[in-house]
């Protein structure tokens, strides 16, 4: 393979200062993505600035109720914390439903964030791929797409991002701190990934060398009462075909709080604002529920073999939302 | 002194559970593989694979990559050794004639080899090495309908079509009729222990360490390859990693470290990357399966036929005979099995377990069950009613059949009785839950070998046979049995496989390896015995006694020589989501006599997780415009993960074949046949409605929905 250089960063400020001088370089967090791809030849980073022993591997209530996680807190350990357990059980569950008890040992909050794409044609040098080689083409949308997004595509490109943790993050409002050589800089997860375009290759807005740092979840409420359900076509140790994360506040059969985001059906979780709006203050029925994913997913374009992605998520929207409605009358 | 055989009143030990001989070496890592073998002053060489699909290699620019460091060699199709054309145990092998002209045939066939002096050093290189071709149009679309789909002509291995009878007219005087199409898909082997091979001179002979399931018919080709005599090439295949059929024949990786060892002068290794595995060393043809039953409304068949399609390569026929399984099964008056293949621009299949059973049975099995519906019988009922006397097509006499037994043992034990039989009945929050059936069948085989049996002077025992253990235990089995054979205790054994030195022996295929090889051990042992029974002492070197069965065979009785088995499972299902979970499984099987009942059980486990693996994820899928997969990968190619995998019970009925001196039937392949029919039944079962094409993904199952009663 080919020969690159590995330097254990000190502080967040060094990090930062090393890749600022080399911009073929890359943070190294879990490695459990970036290794895979530079075997397979689709990343060539020239230095790997190992960040993991940064001391960023804190989970910390905030004073407003709301939780501070560091970047290099692992999967394994978000999924552990009791508060994280109580304030946001969904996204404990997410990211439990995602990789194998190994990969979380390792993986971390900011390298799942990041994480590239599990398309098949990104992850072969041998064919064209938009993302990969900016111009040559993606097959996908002719081709094998059955696990391709429905919404928010572009003819550019049609992945999706396969993250678990990003889906219950983004429900919840999450934001994404950074440090660049300017300093800090914060980033709704809302606008942390680019819209895609005709430039799918550049996928978040990030400023150029900036490190995450952290991800603070603003103070929920209606997140104690949240679930995170993943559909694969295998029991596990597979990416999404269609996920979702939901938490639903629901008083005298009225919808006082909703939040909804889904997973596998765009090129970034997708957060369903539609669907929260038209639920807000309406009756917790399923009628209510199958009209809001509706609304949601009247946007979707299917390609010819993902269509069942929309019948799915409308499922998910329907079932998760009833069993958070009779949680809540228990 | 004289050594004593015979002192253990019947040693007894076939039959009994033991532990794997070289279990504690494998799990210390003391037992190395063909990959990891250290040799001194081991190059290492890298397959360059063609990425597309039909053409030809206009050139391989191989300066730039030559002065790389430590590259040694760049072999390409100008300057690589030439290889004879052979006639191998199956006729000339065009997937083996590799680097000898510039014709590309599919995505992945070896174009390059990238000689180093590291691993890492020969892959850096091999990824730079630019090939540039002349593409040509390629074809790639399987269907039965494609204008290319032949018969192939009969051989060794296929019967290409057999027919009794008027099937139209048995169809029209039915009451009963089942016609329906099932597809599966294209699938892969992929054992954890990728192809590898080494390969070296040494005092004038050709010395190889490979992971192959025959090294005496791989050493056979390299001799023939290469202008050699027999006698100068020695194969070894100590411990192999799994094969499944893959490693069934002399495969890329061999071929290509034997040129670079002569190339360079030096001992050379091959190493396949999992990526490589999907396009060189066979896979299962995608298969297209129409099934037609008539039946009277008692369930009795009038009309039998299965039509079965599947594709090769252009450079090969393979032909996936998966419309054999009725010629044992099921008996009718009108009875036809046939085979069509299509010539596309893939690499080209081969076996893998259990080749035209595995997916012969999923369309089999699952028409039968939709037949027993349809005549509003029990599907056990429905078997037992057409249970044939003797074999359909042969009219031969089974030596044994004990498929009721199967049927009567596992229906008491998964609770069959209960069953409401009407799809869709059953409900456990989001799941619908069903249960399901199926029969099994896979032949028992025999081939001729030769084993040497060694009286050592100091009281012990030396079998020689190139037997090859795939992970499956038969090391242990072999001891087993030549201590039964020489009626002496287990630890006073020695059995030394996998050494083409050892000389012919049957490859541990076709579920044939343990009763070709027990048969050649106990020969042998037999005569050893004379031997001792003579006055006088064992000489330093030993007594051996040889044996060579290939006369014994001929002197077989011409039957119907089968394994059976019955598979029941039962599934959770959620249309709304698609998800399908197997919650348990139950295999009863009648496969002759268990040798090694914990070996056993685990081989007939492994067969039946496979066919749920089969049922619900497996598929690779290419892509029309490259002609390339896109999930060559195991994060892309899903199998079962251990989620996905319930409790299984596996046992067995008696099922003498007293026509057969070991007695043995062998199980290898069997544990999958059927078992993916009794999923598919199952998940029918559970929703009400029929999946006929494979995997039964969530896609599938949430568009198709449910039809409960």
């Amino acid at each position: 393979m080919r020969e690159f250089g590995y330097q254990r960063a000190d502080d967040v400020p060094g990090a930062v200062a090393l890749l600022a001088a080399d911009p073929a370089a890359r943070y190294l967090g879990g490695g459990t993505n970036l290794v895979d791809l530079m075997k397979t030849g689709v990343e060539k980073p020239a230095l790997l600035i190992d960040v993991r022993e940064l001391p960023l591997d804190r989970i910390e209530v905030t004073g407003s109720g709301g939780l501070r996680i560091g970047a290099t807190v692992t999967n394994s350990d978000l999924a552990a914390d009791p508060e994280v357990r109580r304030r946001y059980p969904a996204l404990a569950q997410a990211v439990l439903a995602g990789a194998s008890g190994q990969l979380r040992n390792m993986a971390t909050v900011g390298g799942n964030l990041l994480q590239r794409t599990r398309c098949g044609y990104f992850a072969d040098t041998t064919k064209p791929c938009n993302k990969r080689e900016p111009g040559s083409g993606c097959p996908a949308i002719a081709g094998e797409h059955h696990n391709h997004a429905i919404l928010g595509a572009s003819a550019h490109c049609v992945a999706t991002h396969p993250s678990d943790m990003g889906v219950a993050l983004t429900a919840f409002d999450a934001v994404v701190t950074c440090e660049t050589a300017d300093g800090p800089a914060e980033l709704p997860l809302a606008g942390f990934y680019l819209p895609v375009g005709d430039t799918p290759h550049l996928e978040t807005a990030l400023p150029p060398g900036a490190l995450i740092t952290g991800v603070t979840l603003p103070p929920a409420p209606v997140a104690a009462t949240s679930r995170y359900r993943k559909v694969r076509e295998r029991a596990s140790y597979a990416f999404a075909i269609g996920s979702i994360a939901a938490a639903l506040d629901v008083q005298d059969g009225v919808v006082r709080d909703v939040r909804l985001a889904f997973g596998a059906v765009a090129s970034r979780p997708w957060r369903a604002r539609a669907a929260e709006r038209a639920l807000t203050g309406g009756p917790a029925t399923a009628e209510a529920f199958a009209a809001a994913a509706d609304t949601e997913l009247a946007a979707a374009e299917p390609l010819p073999h993902n269509g069942y992605k929309v019948a799915l998520t409308r499922n998910l929207v329907v079932a998760m939302l009833t069993e958070l409605t009779q949680e809540a009358v228990r | 002194m004289t050594a004593m055989t015979g002192t253990v009143a019947a040693a007894g030990t076939v039959g009994a559970s033991r532990t794997r001989m070289e279990g504690r070496a494998k799990v210390t890592g003391a037992a190395r593989y063909a990959g990891e073998i250290p040799f001194a002053d081991l190059a290492h060489g890298w397959l360059v694979a063609s990425t597309i699909a039909r053409g030809r290699v206009r050139s391989v620019e191989s300066a730039p990559v030559l002065a790389m460091p430590g590259v040694l060699a760049v072999l390409h199709h100008q300057n690589a050794p030439r290889l004879e054309e052979f006639a191998g145990m199956l006729g000339p092998d065009p997937t083996i004639q590799i680097l000898q002209n510039d014709r590309v045939p599919h995505v992945g066939w070896p174009v390059a080899l990238v000689v180093a002096e590291t691993s890492e050093q020969a892959r850096e290189a091999a990824d730079a090495l630019v090939i540039r071709y002349d593409q040509e149009p390629h074809d790639i679309a399987f269907s039965a309908q494609h204008p290319g789909m032949y018969t192939p002509d009969d051989s060794p291995l296929l019967v290409t079509e057999t027919g009794k009878g008027d099937i139209e007219a048995g169809l029209a005087a039915s009451a009963v009729v089942v016609d329906e199409e099932y597809t599966t898909p294209e699938e892969h082997h992929n054992a954890m222990e990728p192809h590898a091979a080494m390969a070296r001179w040494d005092s004038g002979r050709l010395e190889v360490v490979d992971s192959n399931q025959g090294p005496f018919a791989v050493a056979q080709d390299l001799a023939k390859m290469f202008s050699l005599d027999l006698a100068s090439v020695r194969v070894r295949s100590e411990h192999v990693g799994g094969a499944f059929g893959s490693k069934g024949l002399t495969r890329p990786p061999v071929v290509l470290a034997v040129m670079a060892a002569i190339v360079t002068d030096r001992p050379v290794r091959v190493v396949l990357t999992r990526r490589q595995m999907f396009s060189v060393v066979g896979y299962r043809s995608p298969t297209a399966q129409r099934v037609r039953l008539g039946a009277d409304t008692d369930g009795r068949l009038r009309a039998f036929d299965h039509q079965a399609a599947s594709l090769t390569s252009t450079i090969h026929e393979f032909v996936e005979s998966s419309a054999g399984i009725g010629r044992v099964m099921y008996d009718a008056d009108a009875h036809h099995t046939s085979h069509r293949v299509v010539r596309l621009d893939v690499p080209t299949p081969s076996w893998m377990r259990a080749p035209g059973e595995a997916p012969g049975s999923f369309a089999l099995e699952s028409a039968i069950d939709e037949l027993a519906h349809k005549c509003g019988m029990d599907p056990i009922a429905l078997r037992a009613r057409n249970e044939p006397a003797v074999g359909p097509v042969s009219g031969l006499p089974f030596s044994s059949r004990n498929v009721l037994g199967c049927f009567e043992e596992g229906a008491r034990r998964f609770g069959w009785a209960d069953r409401d039989p009407r799809p869709g009945a059953a409900r456990e929050g989001r799941w619908l839950l069903g249960t399901g059936t199926a029969a099994a069948t896979y032949p028992a085989r025999v081939a001729p070998s030769t084993a040497a049996v060694t009286a050592e002077a100091d009281g012990t025992f030396t079998v020689r046979i190139t037997a090859v253990d795939l992970g499956t235990g038969a090391r242990t089995a072999l001891t087993q049995i030549a201590a039964d054979a020489l009626e002496v205790e287990l630890d006073r054994i020695q059995v030394k496989i996998a050494d083409s030195d050892f000389g012919q022996a049957m490859i541990a295929g076709g579920s044939m390896g343990t009763r070709s090889w027990a048969l050649a051990i106990t020969a042998a042992a037999t005569e050893l015995r004379a031997q001792l029974a003579l006055p006088g002492d064992i000489p330093s070197d030993g007594i051996t006694a040889r044996s060579d069965t290939a006369e014994a065979i001929g002197a077989l009785a011409r039957q119907e020589r089968h394994s059976f088995g019955a598979q029941f499972a039962e599934v959770a299902v959620d249309v709304t989501t698609g998800e399908v979970r197997v919650r348990r499984m139950l295999g009863i099987f009648a496969a002759g006599r268990v040798v090694n009942p914990l070996t056993a059980r685990s081989q007939l486990i492994g067969g039946m997780t496979w066919g749920l693996s089969m049922a619900l994820h497996e598929e690779a899928i290419r892509d029309q415009a490259s002609g390339a997969h896109v999930n060559a990968d195991l994060a892309g190619y899903h199998f079962a993960s251990n989620a996905d995998v319930p409790v299984i019970e596996v046992d067995w009925v008696d099922d003498p074949d007293t026509h057969d001196p070991t007695g043995i039937k062998g199980l290898g392949e069997i544990g999958i046949v059927g078992a993916a029919a009794a999923i598919a039944n199952a998940v029918w079962h559970a929703t009400g409605v029929r999946h006929r094409d494979l995997p039964i993904r969530p896609d599938r199952v949430l568009l198709a929905g449910s039809r409960g009663c």
